[in-house]
């Protein structure tokens, strides 16, 4: 069984990717602690999603370890596989909803896959999903593309805490969101991140999210990861660094961070 | 194993003794005792959580589900080290219940509705047929004098990969469905010792009926769903949408060219078809029946009347009307999923055929009734 309680969740060491002769991870190391909202940021290009697939095991990388938990995800054996994916939940950049399934369904699929439960508490397990996300339940007998792009956000985080996973993934979760929108998801996120006592590792190119939300943040610069916290990054001194945290819409983030933290 | 959860009287109420592993994976066990919990619970019910290990949201959700179901509201309260989500789970419920105390509408009105829903649908659908048709026309019509409308290199490409890609499995197809028919018209007819009339059977049957039906049946399958899945996938994509807002025509763009090179390809490879039966047939009569070639060249001219051959050919552009538009407005109609697509796709095929033979029956009738 995996311990959910092995600090680090998640350690990446060494991890090497390329793309023919294009280096994308160049010995990139990563430490993500328990309950903790982990931002990952980097420019376009500078391989966060590559990133992201070789710690769910999506993509072989080149060299270097992942280990979930402790344990290594390349060298698991399938059934352990099996409940280390049990264990996470992710959320894809575009939702990556299943078409053909209305989102009720969505949200049940996985459960459907690995418990057999009567049709009456999938039901019920769907509302309260959905619920959770800030949905209604009438939502539920929708088909995605029946909703708007925040209620597929939302959607697609249901589905990824229906088998109540104490890890999160989050691709770009604000991405393509109108502010009002973008913000209403980072507080469900905060809440839900408290609530439900998960650790969350997101990607985003959003600054507001990442001062409102995440207490660390990892930084991709030339195939590694320089970790810290935003205070931390702020007086760092790294080129790209600089000119990410200090451009105008970072200020703005920065300046609506701090009234919110004075404020209460 | 310990039972996941006992109930016990306690003073004037109830106490609800949980116990062992309440995670998810515990869950149809917990479900099954659930349910059979007594429907009369009443009064004052208390949840201990003392000896819960791992409690999971879904068993705690499914606990409080059944609780709210008791047929006099229960007064529960939850005791010893409850799990930490509860209050969120409590909070839920309460917004699930404001969601569902609005009413459903009376069945009869639903089924009203459906009804009226589908005449409506039915109506509009047959509205878009007639539409589709207008803007192809209008298109032709103005190609007419605006020559660039005719989309030349995409009609060209249209016809490589209607019309030349799919030579070799009409020609095989045609050459075997003729030895097919040659070879059971032989067993019958030598009975009665009229080999040579088997002549007449293939060269009447693949030039007036065969050679155009099978070519359009193989066409239908091939390009009407490639026009389907093509043109469908550009719907998802917001291509057509992206076409439009540049000021260009998607019907110019990609309907015309398919229903133009569908026309132009399809009766060539009917005649490909045709010459494939006829060499079938002759070569079926030469090693079965020792008809030598010039023999069944001679009963080949005799049998035809001069409008055999077009009486099969004329149908042909007929038939690649039918199959081009079916498979091009299919398309169009794509919306949303790649469910919605494959369907489309599939109901392109299986119309178009149907389109086809139908149509076939109607030119049977008429050519009786015209003498062609």
């Amino acid at each position: 069984m995996l311990d959910s309680n092995f600090n680090p969740a998640i350690r990446v060491r060494g991890l090497h990717n390329r793309f023919g002769a294009q280096i994308v991870h160049d010995g990139l190391d990563m430490e993500v602690e328990q309950h903790e909202i982990f931002g990952v940021v980097g420019g376009s290009g500078t391989g966060k999603s590559v990133l992201l697939r070789s710690i769910l095991g999506l993509r072989h990388p080149n060299s270097g370890s992942v280990e979930i938990y402790g344990r290594d995800v390349e060298s698991l054996a399938a059934t352990d596989r099996s409940s280390l994916v049990q264990s996470y939940g992710v959320t894809f950049q575009n939702g990556a909803l299943i078409s053909s399934l209305t989102v009720a369904q969505n949200v049940q699929l996985p459960l459907r896959e690995h418990y057999s439960l009567s049709e009456k508490t999938l039901d019920e397990l769907a509302d309260m999903n959905l619920l959770m996300v800030g949905l209604a339940p009438d939502d539920g007998a929708k088909f995605p593309s029946q909703l708007s792009g925040g209620m597929i956000k939302r959607a697609a985080l249901a589905r990824a805490l229906a088998l109540e996973p104490k890890l999160l993934f989050l691709d770009e979760p604000t991405a393509g969101l109108d502010p009002i929108s973008a913000t209403a998801f980072d507080e469900l996120l905060l809440y839900l991140h408290s609530q439900l006592r998960l650790t969350v590792v997101m990607i985003t190119h959003d600054l507001d999210t990442l001062f409102q939300t995440c207490s660390r943040v990892g930084v991709i610069v030339d195939g590694r990861m320089i970790t810290d916290t935003l205070p931390g990054l702020l007086k760092n001194t790294t080129p790209w660094i600089q000119e990410y945290f200090h451009g105008p819409r970072a200020r703005a983030a920065e300046m609506e961070a701090a009234k919110k933290d004075g404020n209460g | 194993m310990t039972e996941p959860l006992a109930l016990e009287p306690d003073g004037d109420g109830w106490r609800l003794r949980l116990s062992g592993d309440w995670s998810l994976a515990a869950m149809p066990r917990i479900e099954a005792q659930l349910n059979s919990l007594p429907a009369t619970l009443s009064g004052n019910l208390v949840c201990d959580w003392t000896e819960v290990q791992a409690p999971g949201i879904s068993p705690a959700w499914a606990l409080l589900r059944r609780l709210a179901e008791a047929v006099t509201p229960l007064n529960v309260r939850h005791e010893g080290n409850p799990p930490h989500f509860l209050d969120l789970l409590e909070k839920l419920h309460v917004e699930r219940h404001a969601a569902y105390s609005r009413q459903a509408p009376p069945t009869l009105e639903r089924l009203v509705g459906k009804l009226g829903r589908w005449s409506v649908l039915q109506g509009v659908h047959a509205r878009g047929v007639i539409v589709f048709l207008g803007r192809i026309a209008t298109v032709v019509g103005e190609a007419f004098s605006r020559p660039r409308a005719w989309r030349i290199s995409s009609l060209a490409r249209h016809i490589y990969e209607t019309g030349i890609t799919a030579i070799p499995i009409v020609a095989l197809i045609a050459f075997l469905i003729s030895v097919i028919v040659a070879y059971l018209g032989a067993q019958q007819l030598s009975r009665f010792g009229a080999d040579i009339f088997v002549v007449d059977l293939v060269t009447i049957a693949t030039l007036r009926e065969m050679g155009v039906l099978l070519t359009s049946v193989i066409v239908a399958g091939r390009s009407g769903s490639a026009f389907a899945a093509e043109i469908g996938v550009m719907q998802l994509n917001e291509e057509t949408d992206a076409l439009r807002a540049m000021g260009m025509n998607p019907i110019e763009l990609l309907v015309v060219p398919r229903v133009l090179a569908l026309i132009i390809a399809l009766p060539l490879l009917t005649v490909i078809a045709d010459a494939m039966g006829l060499a079938g047939g002759g070569l079926l009569s030469l090693i079965n029946l020792h008809i030598p070639l010039p023999q069944f060249m001679a009963r080949l001219r005799e049998s035809l009347s001069p409008t055999t051959f077009w009486s099969g050919l004329v149908k042909a552009p007929v038939f690649a009307v039918l199959i081009a538009m079916v498979g091009t407005y299919r398309g169009m109609q794509v919306r949303d999923s790649a469910r919605e697509l494959g369907r489309l796709t599939t109901v392109a095929v299986v119309q178009s055929i149907f389109m086809v033979i139908l149509a076939d029956a109607l030119f049977a009738v008429l050519f009786v009734q015209i003498g062609f």
